[in-house]
């Protein structure tokens, strides 16, 4: 900085000159911004998803930590003496009692509770839809698996939050949802029942699972999730963010507005319009009313509720097994209704978690990859994509299969029948369908780089022939359309000892299946040549 | 389609087009085009509206401030609902009025704040675009022998390979101290209970009467008409002191009335019920939810977090859904004065399955 000289009261410095250069003798910020300040962060609308979940979590830290000055996780029982009439004189808990309280008699209470429930459904869709984007365009490739890893981990600790969260108020269904927690706990073989007897703190429910959820959820898994995405940050600013190909760009550079000021503008702006958004939507719609639930207890329950979307998977999941699927058998009660789903899920997560490092291996591609694909580039990562989508999308449906069966008129059976097919099947039609529409995509692209893209222009031939005119791509067009990398299914060698491992023979049918129909980008002699194919 | 015979001696360092930092990583079967195209370099760049007609840039600066003001008033506007509309009358109306009108005002605040900066940035801010070099992740050969010679010399100065019984007992001893923290953690659960013991009992006893839930009535058999369905507790819950909800929750019972001609009982049930009137428990063999629902002319229960059906006239075995196991049966019998009561505690364990279960 030229204005850090020693010299102070230099009559002409301004008051934010001097408060900088005060700052900074202090704190070594200059050399900061100076790294920082200048960073060129490229833009696209798809890059805005991984801010939106930033955003509402920032705004679920802020509505709940004005709720927790007025929620107490306490499982005590009381007779409640709020304003919500119909209630008066129930006996409930002090949990259920203070979050009626949150809602009927504080101003603006019921304002924040929603917002909070609001902003926690949009961060783990955010995340989602985030992780969704990473994977269509592969920017999950070297170098960063490690981010991956620690934004699915997110993911499952958003889920977790909301669950914890949602269990909080201790309302009838909140207290379902526990019963179903600690069934399913209860079917894990040899530690589930005394695992289930630790959590609740002896029989469910027990006088104890609020507080520790609120252990859990104010703390631990808040502080675990500002740890994670911290060094998801750290990454980004380490990695610098990808970008899609274009004219200018290429793997050694990245291209876009400063950080400061028009990136941070954008994303400040952004910020408020999402705090915005949660607050529109917490002024106009009601969620949770569990005033109309009421607290828990275990006999009574009405039909048709449904949790948040997020944990519906795996709800769907426990729906979808076929009946009959429990034995008894060495003198144990073996639970395969509750095993098959949470080892499903459990290997779900796995592949998921593992797949830049899976995809890694199958193209052995050291290199470090800074352009995003488009998803038609690399088909069969794309189908396998709407594959993986197909299934969650089916437990997903499951969880509603009741709601499905009733508002279409169905059998209850012949629902989950159907969602039985669609998670089973489905992913391999979806698999199926889309690796097709990606190569179709991809012959499409090759066409208009060869022949143009078609004006609309009819003109009419002396031979009474109709044609259209296609016009040539300039080359900033063209390079869009070209400017991807194909890969050759591995050809199978020996090693250095002259033989063929079996691993070598696993990847290479990996490698086959992953790059046997792909279409390379058409090159400058295919161009010139003017005949490159027909088809 | 092209060039689909590999041989693998094309497999060889693509990317060449970027020769400036092209490393030496294997770019493994990803195929060199020999003749692709080269990159054309940035476009020209194109001026926005407000960049070439001043008016518009005017315009775009009016917006933007306008957009503060309104935020301003926004807040302001949430601050006065704040105080204009109290819900201190017990009246659900004014709760939701309350809430609507401090909403409206916040969303205005952040909404007008956030577009606002968004168009500042967007049409007022100079439309810069900057261009920065990327380097290799791993940093500079200088930079990764540095670590090294890091990790090399601190190893030799103290000695961490070397000494190997220095080192093998630290980790042990590492490993190691963590135990009692866990072991604490025995204390979430009491330490005087078994859950075996406490997951086959609940508190239905010989003679224990049938009560409504949730007033605690007792029921007599003459009251129980067919087709009825009532939802059970034992008497005697409602004055618990303690653990009333881990009771309920293992004790609360369906009681139905069929015609005994539809009833199609096990022979070693015939005397657990009365005059076509069943008990069976409500908590679902799955996972546990109360299985509430009951179709009475099918006998059906069905279990709405599943939707685990259960048939009542075959002593409830599941006829549909995930539950395995029927629903239990509890033996029932009548008092003197008419009352239905208990025969005895269910004669297995209620509700979801666990692993000592058998
Ligand atoms: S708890 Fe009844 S079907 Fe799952």
């Amino acid at each position: 900085m030229s204005t850090a000289s020693p010299t102070t009261g230099t009559p002409k410095r301004s008051f934010t000159t001097s408060a900088a250069v005060y700052v900074n003798e202090r704190t070594s910020i200059a050399g900061f911004v100076k790294e920082l300040g200048r960073k060129a962060f490229p833009d696209h609308w798809s890059f805005l998803l991984g801010e939106v979940a930033l955003f509402s979590f920032v705004v679920i830290l802020i509505s709940g930590t004005f709720l927790t000055f007025f929620f107490q996780a306490s499982m005590a029982e009381v007779h409640y003496d709020g304003s919500y009439v119909p209630l008066k004189g129930v006996e409930m808990s002090v949990a259920m009692a203070s979050t009626l309280d949150i809602s009927f008699d504080i101003r603006g209470g019921l304002f924040v509770r929603q917002m909070h429930h609001w902003a926690a459904l949009l961060f783990v869709a955010a995340i989602g839809l985030h992780m969704l984007r990473i994977y269509f365009t592969g920017a999950f490739r070297k170098p960063r698996e490690f981010n991956w890893v620690i934004g699915f981990t997110l993911f499952i600790l958003a889920m977790a939050e909301g669950f914890t969260g949602y269990s909080l108020p201790d309302d009838l269904l909140s207290g379902n949802g526990l019963r179903i927690i600690d069934g399913l706990v209860k079917g894990i073989p040899v530690i589930g029942t005394w695992t289930s007897f630790l959590i609740f703190g002896g029989e469910f429910p027990g006088t104890q699972i609020v507080g520790r959820l609120y252990s859990l959820h104010i703390m631990i898994l808040p502080a675990l999730v500002i740890a994670f995405i911290a060094l998801h940050l750290v990454f980004v600013v380490v990695h610098k963010h990808t970008q899609y190909a274009g004219p200018g760009k290429t793997p050694q550079n990245a291209v876009g507005p400063p950080i400061l000021p028009i990136y941070a503008a954008k994303a400040g702006g952004f910020f408020f319009i999402i705090f915005g958004v949660l607050a529109l939507i917490a002024a106009l719609f009601t969620i949770n009313p569990i005033w109309n639930y009421g607290p828990y207890d275990p006999s009574p329950v009405s039909a048709g509720t449904q949790p948040d979307w997020y944990i519906g998977f795996a709800d769907g999941a426990l729906r979808l097994i076929p009946p009959g699927w429990e034995f008894v058998w060495l003198d144990r009660t073996w639970s395969f209704n509750i095993l098959v789903p949470l080892i499903a899920i459990g290997i779900f997560i796995v592949l998921v978690l593992m797949y830049p490092f899976i995809e890694a291996w199958i193209t052995g591609d050291k290199r470090e990859h800074h352009i995003a694909d488009r998803p038609r580039n690399a088909p069969t990562r794309t189908a396998i994509g709407a594959a993986g989508v197909t299934f969650y999308a089916g437990l997903w449906a499951a969880a509603s299969s009741d709601i499905l069966a009733t508002h279409f008129w169905l059998t209850m059976e012949g629902v989950i029948h159907a969602l039985q097919a669609v998670v089973i099947i489905g992913p391999f039609i979806a698999y199926f369908i889309t690796k097709r529409v990606c190569i179709a995509l991809q012959k499409k692209d090759r066409e208009i780089v060869l022949h143009g893209y078609e004006s609309g222009r009819i003109v009419r031939l002396p031979g009474g022939e109709y044609i259209e005119v296609h016009e040539p791509l300039d080359e900033y067009d063209r390079w869009r359309l070209v400017s991807f990398e194909s890969y050759a299914p591995l050809m199978i060698r020996p090693n250095a000892r002259g033989k063929i491992t079996a691993g070598q023979k696993f990847r290479a049918s990996l490698s086959r299946w992953f790059f046997e129909d792909r279409i390379a980008p058409v090159t400058k002699g295919e161009l010139e040549s003017g005949h490159g194919e027909h088809h | 389609m092209a060039q689909d015979d590999n041989s693998g001696a094309e497999l060889a360092a693509a990317d060449s087009s970027h020769a400036a930092h092209a490393s030496d990583a294997s770019p493994g079967t990803a195929l060199i085009v020999q003749d692709a195209f080269e990159n054309p370099g940035f476009p020209a760049h194109r001026p926005r509206v407000t960049d070439e007609n001043p008016q518009r840039e005017k315009r775009a600066q009016r917006t933007v401030y306008t957009l503060f003001y309104l935020s301003i008033l926004g807040s302001l506007w949430a601050v006065a609902a704040y105080m204009l509309f109290p819900m201190e009358s017990n009246n659900p109306g004014d709760v939701r009025l309350n809430n609507l009108f401090i909403g409206l005002g916040a969303a205005l605040a952040l909404l007008a704040l956030g577009i606002g900066i968004v168009h500042w940035g967007k049409s007022v801010m100079e439309d810069v675009e900057l261009v920065d070099e990327r380097h290799p992740i791993g940093g500079s050969p200088e930079t990764q022998a540095a670590a090294v010679k890091v990790f090399t010399d601190s190893d030799r100065e103290s000695g961490f390979t070397r000494r190997s019984v220095i080192r093998n007992s630290l980790i042990g001893a590492i490993v190691v101290f963590p135990l009692p923290a866990l072991v604490l953690f025995r204390g979430l659960a009491p330490q005087d209970q078994l859950p075996v013991p406490l997951l086959s009992h609940t508190m239905w006893r010989k003679g224990t009467r049938l009560a409504l839930d949730p007033s605690g009535a007792p029921i007599k058999a003459s009251d129980v008409t067919i087709g009825s369905a009532f939802h059970v507790i034992p008497e005697g819950l409602n004055d618990l002191e303690h653990g009333k909800l881990d009771e309920k929750a293992k004790a609360a019972v369906l009681l139905m009335r069929l015609e005994p001609s539809e009833l199609n009982e096990l022979p070693e049930r015939k005397d657990w019920s009365y005059d076509g009137i069943v008990a069976y428990s409500k908590i679902c063999t799955h996972v546990g939810c109360p299985v509430a629902l009951y179709e009475q002319h099918t006998h059906h229960l069905l279990c709405p977090c599943h939707q685990s059906q259960f048939d009542v006239a075959n002593h409830c075995e599941v006829i549909f859904g995930p539950a395995k196991r029927p629903l239990p049966q509890l033996p029932i019998a009548i008092d003197d004065e008419g009352y239905l009561i208990a025969q005895s505690d269910f004669t297995e364990p209620v509700g979801p399955s666990f692993w000592e279960r058998h």
